[in-house]
């Protein structure tokens, strides 16, 4: 079986995020990344390959971004990937989630997968939502949020947190499972993986040549528009302390705590 | 009929869910400012009362789609994308959840419309709805409007309230063709509690633990504390999948929601995630050793430090003056 995980390159955790005010767009200068959220998604996908119930022929690491964006497949390769697929084009600019989903699902298409797998959300837009708009445009079935995934009879049975406890689903493949970060922990790039990493087979895409349609993607496409940014309500600064001496530390949080009788 | 439609969660039990009322009731109130009525959708077997029921929160009509199944999201976005289509609905508003967040996403594609998510307030500009969603941490607030109709507003947990009317709903039964690939997801179980029975929500005092205890044994530390001062211990999703205690004590997204006098955060970064299921506690007390902890932009008093030398320092100082 063919694996697609899709994995997107996020501002570095370190960096103070802002939103542009001229186009309303995340500000994406500065150090990037890979979203750590997808590292997860790639351990999965390695897990399935190495777990031997199913052979998996490739793992191929998609992303939807500018030529930077290249970076972080290199990182998804070095982390496991056999090759990479990138879709860069002007017109994907401003997309929002339906156009986004709806160009990801494109050019997943152009590589019919029997999996695809994602991180439960981007550090960056924190949607949550990309893996269930993408499977409905596959026509797949989907679950998000999977911290398990086990592979039997040619079928996964994954678990999750749902609102009333655990849930377990049993899924046909195709489908596109979003995994939750609590899944696995991945493993660190070898040193030869990632001076290999740029060898590694890569393609680029363009809209049209995955038959993505203009009108449907960018801000042209987008069904939604942010009117305005506004600061969130102002709330009472809490008071910080800082551990130097842990007696006097703990003699001014029993002072706090007496202050408002919870004590 | 620039109508809003609300998908109402229900347990196994034919409970409706709180987050779900929540989302009717505001929808009721979105839809009388817009001059359009708020129905509801059902799945499953639920009965008359129950479904007509939903009348009390602010629903004028239910959609009762009986022969599709509860707890997975493809089928679901099969019976919405019918009634929306059929009934000319100006929008689906969802209360927080995993669902509501499946299946708005699934009708973004279905229906191509947009699609705003973790939205904590709606208001209504020219007659449209306008959904205010934090972004960046919560650092801003994006008021966010919809180019065409319908559009799709999936709620941040607790953002709505339910609100009690007296009223009742009429009810009419829908048949939903399933898509093929809705039919290819199984609930085996649904549900499951895993680990010990506790109950956390009715505690004054209430101990948080995270990841920062460092390993199941460090909720030793945070249980001594709380017994100190004659409260429960609850935890994050992560140390909860972790397997280092039990889902019931679990906050949050996919857990529970509590409002304590006293909240104390220990080794709990403060994702938005855990925020939300905790966030109106009376005082909220943190102890981190990272000063960049999301948890110190919401706590009434942060303390910068490793927890493992102050926690047990702590538990000692305060039964000492208990005991004094």
């Amino acid at each position: 079986m063919k694996i697609c995980v899709l994995v997107k390159e996020v501002p570095d955790a370190a960096v103070q995020k802002r939103i542009d005010p001229s186009t309303m767009r995340l500000d994406r200068s500065g150090e990037k990344n890979l979203n750590p959220f997808d590292t997860h998604a790639l351990e999965a996908a390695m897990q399935i390959k190495e777990g031997g119930a199913i052979p998996v022929e490739e793992v191929v690491a998609v992303t939807m971004g500018p030529e930077s964006a290249v970076r972080a497949l290199h990182k998804a390769v070095a982390l496991g990937a056999d090759r990479s697929v990138q879709l860069t084009d002007d017109a994907l600019a401003g997309s929002d989630v339906c156009a986004t989903g709806y160009a990801l699902a494109k050019v997943l298409e152009s590589e019919s997968p029997d999996l695809v797998l994602l991180g439960q959300q981007s550090d960056d837009g924190e949607c949550y939502t990309i893996g269930a708009v993408v499977a409905d445009h596959l026509q797949m079935p989907s679950l998000t949020q999977v911290i398990k995934i086990d592979v039997t009879d040619g079928k996964l049975r994954c678990e999750r947190q749902a609102e009333y406890g655990y849930d377990t689903v049993e899924i046909e493949l195709p489908a596109v499972i979003s995994v939750g970060d609590a899944i696995n922990e991945p493993r660190y790039p070898s040193l030869k993986a990632i001076m290999g990493a740029k060898k590694k087979p890569l393609d680029n895409k363009a809209a049209g040549d995955v038959g993505i349609e203009a009108g449907q993607v960018g801000e042209a496409g987008s069904k939604t528009k942010v009117i305005s940014l506004n600061p969130p309500p102002a709330k009472e600064a809490g008071e910080i302390i800082e551990d130097e001496d842990t007696n006097e530390t703990v003699e001014k949080i029993v002072a706090w705590l007496d202050e408002r009788k919870l004590i | 009929m620039p109508g809003i439609l609300v998908y109402a969660l229900h347990d196994d039990e034919g409970n409706f869910n709180k987050n779900s009322l929540g989302a009717i009731s505001e929808a009721a109130k979105l839809a009388g400012e817009i001059g359009g009525a708020c129905s509801a959708l059902v799945v499953g077997d639920v009965a008359d009362d129950a479904a007509a029921g939903l009348g009390n929160y602010g629903a004028a009509k239910v959609y009762r789609a009986k022969g599709v199944p509860e707890g997975l999201a493809q089928p679901i976005i099969d019976a919405m994308a019918k009634v929306i289509t059929d009934n000319g609905i100006s929008y689906a508003l969802f209360g927080g959840g995993l669902l509501g967040f499946e299946i708005g996403a699934g009708l973004t594609a279905r229906l191509g419309a947009g699609v705003t998510m973790e939205v904590t307030a709606v208001k209504v500009q020219d007659g449209k709805l306008v959904a205010e969603r934090p972004i960046l941490q919560d650092s801003e607030i994006a008021d966010v409007g919809y180019v065409s109709e319908p559009g799709i507003i999936i709620g941040r947990l607790n953002a709505f309230d339910a609100k009690e009317s007296g009223g009742s709903a009429a009810v009419e039964d829908v048949e939903v063709e399933l898509s093929a690939w809705s039919t290819k997801a199984t609930m085996v179980q649904r549900g499951e509690q895993r680990g010990a029975d506790v109950n956390i929500e009715d505690a004054d005092i209430l101990v948080g633990g995270g990841r920062g205890l460092g390993a199941a044994e460090g909720f030793k530390l945070a249980e001594e504390l709380a017994e100190s001062m004659g409260g429960a211990v609850a935890a994050t999703r992560a140390v909860v999948d972790a397997g280092w205690y039990p889902y019931a004590t679990q906050i949050g997204k996919t857990g529970k929601t509590v409002a304590p006098k006293l909240y104390l955060a220990a080794g709990i970064s403060g994702a938005i995630q855990h925020k939300v299921g905790m966030q109106n506690s009376e005082n909220i007390l943190a102890i981190n050793k990272d000063p960049n902890a999301p948890i110190f932009e919401f706590s009434d008093l942060g303390v910068v430090g490793d927890l493992h030398k102050i926690v047990p320092k702590l538990t000692e100082a305060i039964k000492a003056k208990k005991g004094g």
